[in-house]
């Protein structure tokens, strides 16, 4: 017998099972030096936003979300139209501009560039008013979205409170909040939609005249109403039901064995803990929000008239769709990509954040 | 004589909880049913029984974590009631048994053991908070570096000193053991006892040890309670539970114990008990061990067996033995 040599490797026997160790080779410096740095501590958050951002679907939606948003904010200092008024040569009203096509000019215009002026292109051209479309689309846009964008806060902040409270409270209280709640739920939403904006723009109508809210204007204020005395039971259900499987953790009763109020075991241990799928499903009715307010502006239950919205304009275009198409495919193709931009993003969201969907 | 009052007084504690079983019928569960027990300053007592006796909503009534349907808790010879656990909250503090669901993912570690110490506004000024924090790993075994860092990046061994060096951060007197020990492996398990004991000598806590590994119970207790169904069959010091079991149940789970010797083991008699565990909704009238009790009699049917005293500290319930 030879004598055992640790760094030189035992002859392999052919039918034997031991680890061939010539196939291996010692580590070098920088491999051990490699295992010995400790991995950076990363939060939930983090990893999320990491995972997020490898998503192309949702990468490419936030892209589209970022371009519409920039252009709603800034095209409206830029063009010099306003989307209530007619357009004007040289202060003096242009009748001619009626239902333009995009990039032409009205007659007046035409005479007012020949002798030199400059006059701003109709990017989408005009409508029967004479009013730029271009500028038209943009407010509805904005309309389109501010309100996809406070119904679903409205949303959020109801059902946020009614959940938790029904959910950590649980028991008695529990039943009969949630009753209520299935009691709005079986309301048919789409009537109660329409009943409800017709009948509020009325009382909200009366009771606004002469404040600062009158001038967002009284059809927009009941719509966020009319979001948040419906559309909160959907989001009161989901936290309500992340709060009881929550509850049951033993850091809540921990907390509760430190001698922790609830208020406090709500704010810091069980918030944090569905805040991932609360902002997912929040993103998730932007785009429902949206869809509802063009739905109740196409049939003329949404914005007052000079304010337009996507819904409203794709109503307005409907009645001379054969004359001129593209005044219909404008907003609606503005709609659709809100959208499908703001459901693609959720999607990734809920990918990204969802524990149950982590691999 | 205020020497001589024990830290915590568990007089006929009771906890049901009510079970719906169809439209109407209500049902109770007797989780616990009249449990009565004290322990010293500085002692342990262990809690042994089998899996869903009763021992961890012992601990967590105990605690008034669950609201007792009756009986009463004294700490420190001032009873607990609903209205001023707040004060004592400082002083009973518990570990719990899954050191993963008990502690919350989205808190770093300096965060989990700082919010005893936030809640009872334990310090002054943030520089003494973190000393507090890195104190309490180290006394833990834990380095004071892992701070910022989150719960998940841990084993399940220092998870469970995080959970312990959080239950010490308000320097209680008293802390319940809800099987700390028994979702980790052997050798977590001996370094994570070690640790208790440790800090017992240190800093004079009591536990009420909860576990059903009796090795560990024999190692940790001056005193073992037994449990079976909801009530304590048999209390006394830990030598004599071990090694001259009363109860034909404390008999039969003694005899359970594996021996690290094989010579010894040979010679034991294990005793094998027959039948379930009888449901908790149904409990047989009587003794409730007497459906598996190979002593049962007639009187065993008729009349529920009390503690009763046999010297030297310790007390049975059986009518038999």
């Amino acid at each position: 017998m030879s004598e055992f040599d640790p760094n030189k490797a035992p002859v392999k026997r052919p039918f034997s099972l031991q680890l061939d160790l010539s196939k291996f080779e010692p580590a070098t410096d920088a491999e051990k030096a490699q295992h010995e740095t400790t991995r950076e501590s990363t939060t939930f958050f983090r990893d999320g936003m990491r995972k997020l951002f490898k998503n192309p679907l949702a990468v490419g939606s936030m892209i589209v979300l970022v371009v519409i948003l920039v252009t709603i904010i800034v095209a409206p200092m830029i063009v010099p139209y306003t989307y209530s008024g007619m357009i004007t040569v040289n202060g003096k009203r242009d009748k001619t501009a009626k239902n333009l096509a995009p990039f032409t000019y009205s007659k007046m215009e035409q005479e007012a560039i020949d002798s030199g002026e400059k006059v701003f292109p109709h990017i989408f051209g005009t409508d029967e008013l004479c009013r730029d479309y271009f500028i038209r689309v943009i407010y509805g846009a904005r309309v389109s979205l501010s309100v996809g964008f406070f119904a679903s806060l409205i949303v959020l902040i109801i059902g946020l409170l009614y959940g938790s409270i029904a959910g950590y409270a649980g028991g008695r209280t529990d039943l009969v909040m949630m009753r209520i709640v299935d009691v709005i739920y079986s309301l048919p939403d789409t009537l109660m939609v329409i009943l409800l904006s017709v009948v509020l723009d009325q009382v909200l109508g009366q009771s606004l005249q002469g404040t600062a809210l009158a001038s967002i204007g009284t059809n927009m204020l009941s719509m966020f109403a009319v979001f948040g005395l419906l559309y909160w039971v959907g989001m009161a259900r989901l936290v309500r039901g992340q709060i009881l499987t929550i509850k049951n953790n033993e850091y809540v009763l921990a907390a509760r064995a430190m001698g922790a109020k609830p208020s406090r075991i709500i704010r810091k241990h069980i918030l944090p803990n569905c805040m991932s799928v609360i902002i997912i499903s929040t993103a998730l009715q932007i785009p429902s929000a949206i869809f509802t307010e063009s739905f109740l502006s196409f049939i003329g239950l949404g914005v007052q008239a000079p304010m337009p919205s996507l819904g409203s304009l794709a109503n307005a275009a409907r009645q001379a769709l054969q004359a001129y198409p593209y005044k219909l495919v404008f907003p609606a193709v503005g709609i659709c990509l809100i959208v499908l931009s703001f459901n693609l993003l959720g999607d990734g969201l809920r990918d990204a954040f969802d524990p149950k969907l982590r691999k | 004589m205020s020497e001589n009052r024990p830290l915590v007084d568990v007089r006929d504690l009771k906890e049901y909880f009510p079970v719906k079983s169809g439209m109407l019928n209500k049902m109770v569960l007797k989780a616990v049913d009249g449990v009565s027990f004290t322990i010293d300053k500085g002692e342990t007592l262990g809690l042994v029984g089998e899996s869903g006796c009763g021992k961890t909503t012992v601990g967590r009534t105990l605690l008034h974590l669950y609201k007792p349907t009756s009986g009463e808790v004294y700490f420190d010879g001032k009873l607990v009631t609903d209205k001023n656990i707040g004060e004592f909250r400082k002083d009973m503090q518990i570990v719990f048994q899954d050191p993963y669901s008990s502690l919350n993912p989205r808190m770093t570690v300096s965060d989990i053991i700082g919010e005893p110490l936030d809640i009872h506004h334990l310090y002054h000024n943030k520089k003494e908070r973190a000393e507090r924090i890195a104190e309490l790993l180290t006394l833990v075994g834990l380095n004071s570096e892992h701070a910022t860092r989150y719960a998940h990046e841990f084993s399940g061994g220092q998870r469970q000193r995080i959970g312990i060096a959080r239950a010490l951060a308000v320097n209680p007197r008293f802390i319940v053991c809800d099987e700390p020990v028994s979702a980790l492996d052997v050798s977590i398990q001996a370094q994570i006892v070690n640790t208790f004991e440790e800090l017992q000598q240190k800093l004079g806590i009591a536990y009420l040890f909860i576990a059903h590994d009796l090795l560990v119970v024999q190692h940790m207790s001056r005193r073992i309670a037994v449990m079976y169904l909801g009530k304590i069959v048999e209390i006394g010091s830990a030598s004599d539970i071990i090694n001259h079991p009363v109860h034909p149940y404390s008999q039969s789970l003694i005899s359970a114990i594996p021996m690290p010797d094989p010579e010894t083991a040979r010679h034991k008699h294990r005793i094998i008990l027959e039948g379930d565990v009888p449901s908790p909704l149904r409990m047989p009238k009587g003794c409730p061990f007497r459906t598996r009790c190979r002593f049962a009699t007639e009187q065993c049917a008729q009349s529920c067996p009390s503690l009763t005293d046999r010297g030297n500290g310790r007390q049975v319930a059986c009518h038999n033995m």
